[in-house]
């Protein structure tokens, strides 16, 4: 076992990452969109810690910013922006059903998270790290935010799928190389940031535009039956 | 020969112990609601009174219904007597193995379902199938929870799982955080405790373990009881010493074993005012959300599982 | 330096302005104008470059060599004489109603917001900030696509911002991949990401890493680049924006992600040692060449047809960059121009069909020609044009690759010219009904200016007839640069 001997904080990072992977598989099973915004800003809240927990041990003084920009954007902000739109909308009461059944979507992120073991190998041969592993569990949970966009029908839900999604990209980095370079961590901050505010925009173009969140409704454009 | 002294005590103890620990239990709760509430040594009286009662059974029970209480009483004590309560490496512990035990309580479990159907009315009937489809969805996650203690230490034999983990340095495995958590859910369903079943209710529509043994009276009842008891009393031990192992008695000498009856102690001791608190903040789940439960059990196992094989390689 | 900066700063600004004040009727002359004076700064930045060769700014944070300069002067071009067209369009856009004066202004600062994002995306060294300047591209399009607020057009724009979201994210965990391995080779370095300093190092960092990261960006930029299966959102984005948009999407920003491609394929490359990479992208590249051919006689849309028509060009690029050697490459290269030229101008002779005919439903455009000659020439030539036809410059450059896949593998020739045979077909079966049939009662002509899409014709004629030794010197340090070694 290479687990024992690992020092503490290192110990805390793994226990971090499966969280963060937890947290990840109940954003897929979550049916109501208050438990999903509340689940997504818990991961961010996760994520934060293990940033802080990278800084401190490695020394990276440059991860306590970006740790602040996770503990402002994917904590406060956009769950905040989230529920202020799903209460501006009136949707908070609805459920959302998942497409094929909970059970095989889960089975189904099992199996992504043994893929994205199975994919990253050649990278834990090679990481400085002791911490490697955890590359695959980013990779998982961006795999997963996909599988969520995939699996929703509901534009809310699928955002949140997407953020997510960007939850693993940013974990991928801290662990991997302990963090991007400051101008393109801001840079992907700012691209969020935006993001966010775009898909609140879209919200209400939707609503107003086809009256439901529902994307099963978007089905206008099809191959050649115009 | 001290090896099997030791064994019969302790399975003994683990008898006797049980009722203690569904009294502690009520009491506590009763207290939580702000209710005087019996003492914990109840359920001894009221076992003492069953066993007193003079026996009446349905005209159209069968021998099954008869047999049912016994059978379900020695299987669970003798499930309870193998898994390490004061110290491992006892004689018994070479059939202390988890799908053994696993194995104990689908056999507990298919006398109890049997006995619940075997009179013919209507509850006993519903109580089986509740029961039948609960552990249907809890055992797969219970055994991916227990595969991924017994991946860790490659056994599946519980004393060998806990006497490694008692000894070597303390791990922070994250994957067992995933297992406990999987594993005291599936618990506290197995042992139809809130939010999945209420063992303080009768004649409720939504009762499970009550409505199975609800044709039952005097001393069969008794039985029934006292093995429920001792089914929550080893889930506990289970939780107990395979997630917090240290203060298990490692060898036979007296000081040990005097550890390990300290150390249980106040492992159930606070194990019970956790299921107290729980249970009393909790309300009973609707039979329809409790296959969700599960699976949150199942997804939690499955992460342990997952994040065992990729984080701690 | 300085007119690099300004190539950057002048778009800023412009988006700036524009977001306060483009919702004016002038909005539409100060975006011509933004536009044009960053033309102005490329091209004194594009003489700075054939004068001096490489640029490299202080921070080394933008890099400007033969390989992106000619890019930088494309886009330029592209979003100046799209702006010209523009203008008017918009104008007509808000007379009859479909967009309002708050639409106005959000499309005139995102139209400089995007070329914005473009520029930066092209001048960057930094791998990193590449992938925010594309994503940063994404946004800036994505209510544009849904400017007309129609449930088509929002359908449309939602599609694009999940799908190119969900691409784009696995070519950001491909350049973590990258930067993971160039971290290996410099330890503790603030650099790891510039591709400057990596070109230099490539050969040392680790191949299966690379490979890896290889996967992830393909995937990742090559659903920005519209690659078969990965094309679901191209149609539609490009079909139910309006216009101008269509141009400039169709024309730059399928280039850039195609770029971005490259760049990555040349560190790769002399780190595995193989033609791994190459291999995969000839496969992609082939697969979106032949079946966007296909879909193009399904298709019922003007501009739909177009973007299939994009996508199957943007496919024999890539095929082009994955086969390697010089000609192949020096062919791809020349492609991304008269492509691009031909594509724009066709987006805004479209544009101004759909005005003469009101809709832009293939069945309801008929007998341009007879209505309006001007469009009607210029549709056809282009069309020409774009079918690869002699003498126009896509026909130098599909020649050139042609010959390059002869002389490599020549099975491979079989299906890239019955490919080509279907997407000729595909056009043309539309085209002769629209151009020529019989005109509807009542339809007029439109006041339109064609100024712009002559030029772009006329430039893509002179490339196919002759291609400028600056253009010439250019293509082929960037095809040593690709490949090692040129055609010259």
């Amino acid at each position: 076992m290479i687990l024992s001997g690992l020092p503490l904080a290192e110990q805390v990072i793994l226990t971090l990452a499966s969280l963060i992977l937890f947290t990840s598989f109940l954003l897929l099973a979550q049916s109501r969109l208050f438990g999903l915004i509340n689940t997504f800003a818990w991961q961010g809240v996760l994520l934060f810690l293990a940033t802080i927990m990278m800084a401190a041990t490695y020394d990276r003084h440059h991860l306590y910013i970006s740790a602040a920009l996770t503990l402002g954007l994917k904590v406060f902000f956009i769950p905040w922006q989230l529920r202020r739109m799903v209460v501006r909308l009136d949707i908070f009461r609805q459920v959302e059903t998942v497409v094929g059944g909970s059970l095989l979507v889960m089975i189904g992120a099992g199996v992504l998270v043994l893929f994205s073991y199975y994919v990253v190998l050649p990278i834990r041969e090679l990481a400085l790290l002791s911490i490697r592993n955890t590359i695959a569990v980013s990779l998982a949970v961006i795999l997963i935010g996909m599988l969520m966009i995939i699996t929703r029908r509901k534009a809310v839900a699928q955002v949140i799928g997407f953020m997510s999604m960007e939850n693993g990209l940013f974990f991928s980095a801290i662990v991997s190389t302990s963090g991007m370079p400051m101008v393109v961590e801001l840079g992907v901050a700012f691209d969020v940031l935006v993001a966010a505010i775009l898909f609140g925009i879209f919200f209400f173009q939707i609503r107003a535009g086809i009256g439901s969140l529902d994307v099963d409704h978007l089905n206008r454009l099809r191959e050649g039956d115009q | 020969m001290i090896g099997w002294l030791l064994a019969i005590s302790q399975a003994l103890l683990f008898l006797l112990a049980a009722p203690l620990m569904a009294g502690w239990v009520k009491w506590l709760k009763c207290r939580l609601q702000n209710r005087k509430g019996p003492p914990p040594w109840q359920p001894y009286r009221d076992l003492a009174k069953l066993f007193g009662k003079e026996v009446v059974l349905a005209e159209t029970a069968s021998p099954v219904f008869r047999v049912a209480p016994y059978m379900v009483f020695s299987v669970t004590a003798l499930a309870g007597s193998v898994v390490p309560l004061l110290t491992v490496g006892l004689p018994t512990s070479a059939i202390a193995d988890v799908i053994v035990l696993i194995g104990f309580f689908a056999l507990a479990r298919f006398f109890l379902a049997l006995a619940g159907m075997d009179v013919g009315t209507a509850f006993g009937g519903m109580g089986s199938s509740r029961e039948m489809t609960i552990s249907s969805l809890a055992e797969p996650a219970l055994l991916l929870a227990v595969f991924t203690l017994a991946m860790t230490v490659a056994s599946t034999n519980l004393s060998t799982v806990i006497a490694h983990l008692a000894t070597e340095p303390p791990q922070l495995y994250p994957s067992f955080i995933f297992a406990a958590l999987a594993m005291a859910l599936v618990a506290v369903a197995e042992t139809g405790r809130v939010p999945i079943d209420n063992p303080a209710t009768h004649l409720e529509l939504t009762m499970t373990h009550e409505a199975m043994i609800l044709e039952y009276s005097s001393r069969h009842l008794a039985l029934m009881e006292w093995a429920a008891m001792m089914k929550l009393l080893l889930y506990g031990v289970l939780l107990a010493n395979l997630f917090i192992p240290w203060g298990v008695g490692l060898t036979f000498t007296p000081a040990a074993v005097g550890w390990g009856l300290l150390a249980i102690t106040a492992k159930l001791f606070f194990l019970g005012i956790i299921l107290a608190v729980t249970e009393t903040s909790l309300a009973k789940m609707r039979l329809f959300r409790v296959p969700q439960y599960l699976s949150l059990a199942f997804i939690l196992s499955l992460i342990g599982l997952l994040s065992h094989v990729i984080l701690e390689r | 330096m300085i007119y690099l900066y300004l190539t950057l700063l002048l778009p800023l600004a412009g988006t700036l302005l524009l977001a306060l004040i483009g919702q004016q009727r002038t909005a539409g002359w100060v975006n011509l104008l933004f536009t044009i004076a960053t033309f102005a700064a490329s091209v004194r930045l594009a003489l700075e470059v054939f004068a001096q060769g490489v640029l490299l700014s202080p921070g080394k944070l933008f890099y400007v060599d033969a390989f992106n300069v000619y890019l930088i002067l494309l886009n330029a071009l592209v979003g100046m004489t799209t702006a010209i067209f523009s203008g008017p369009y918009m104008a007509h856009e808000l007379k009859i109603g479909r967009v309002d004066a708050g639409r106005m202004r959000l499309y005139h600062a995102m139209y400089q917001g995007f070329l914005l994002t473009m520029l930066v995306a092209l001048s960057t060294n930094n791998l990193g900030v590449l992938w925010v300047a594309v994503e940063g591209a994404t946004l800036a399009t994505v209510l544009l696509v849904s400017l007309y607020r129609t449930p088509k057009s929002i359908e449309a724009g939602w599609k694009y911002f999940i799908l190119c979201g969900v691409g784009i994210a696995q070519a950001l965990f491909g350049t973590v991949l990258v930067y993971f391995a160039a971290e290996r080779v410099l330890p503790g370095s603030d650099e790891a990401l510039l591709w400057s300093v990596l070109h230099q190092r490539a050969g040392e960092m680790d191949p299966a890493v690379l490979t890896l990261a290889f996967v992830f960006l393909l995937i990742g930029y090559g659903t920005k680049v519209g690659l078969v299966p990965l094309h679901n959102w191209l149609p539609d984005a490009h079909s139910e924006g309006p216009t101008p948009m269509s141009a400039i999407l169709s024309g730059l920003l399928l280039n850039i992600a195609l770029y971005a491609l490259v760049r990555f394929k040349m560190l790769i490359d002399p780190a595995i040692g193989t033609n791994l990479a190459g291999s995969m992208m000839m496969g992609f590249g082939l697969l979106s060449f032949t079946v966007a051919g296909l879909l193009l006689h399904r298709q019922q849309d003007v501009k739909r047809l177009f973007s299939y028509s994009s996508i199957e060009h943007m496919g024999l690029m890539t095929f082009a960059f994955g086969l390697g050697g010089p000609m192949a490459t020096f062919g791809a290269l020349l492609h991304m121009i008269v492509h691009s030229l031909t594509k724009s101008a066709l987006f805004v002779t479209v544009g101004h069909v759909s005005h003469v005919a009101g809709s832009q439903s293939i069945e309801k455009i008929r007998g341009l020609i007879h209505t309006q000659p001007v469009i009607g020439w210029c549709f056809l030539i282009a069309t020409v044009a774009l079918a690869g036809f002699p003498p126009f410059g896509i026909f130098a450059s599909e020649f050139l690759l042609f010959t390059a896949t002869m002389k490599s593998s020549p099975w491979l020739v079989i299906p890239l010219l019955s490919g080509l045979a279907v997407a000729f077909a595909g056009l043309f079966r539309h085209m002769q009904r629209m151009v020529y049939g019989d005109a509807p009662e009542g339809q007029v002509a439109v006041k339109a200016n064609m100024w712009p899409v002559i030029l772009h014709l006329l430039l893509v004629l002179w490339l196919g007839i002759s291609i400028p030794a600056v253009l010439v010197d250019w293509l082929d340090q960037a095809t040593i640069m690709v490949v090692g070694k040129g055609v010259l």
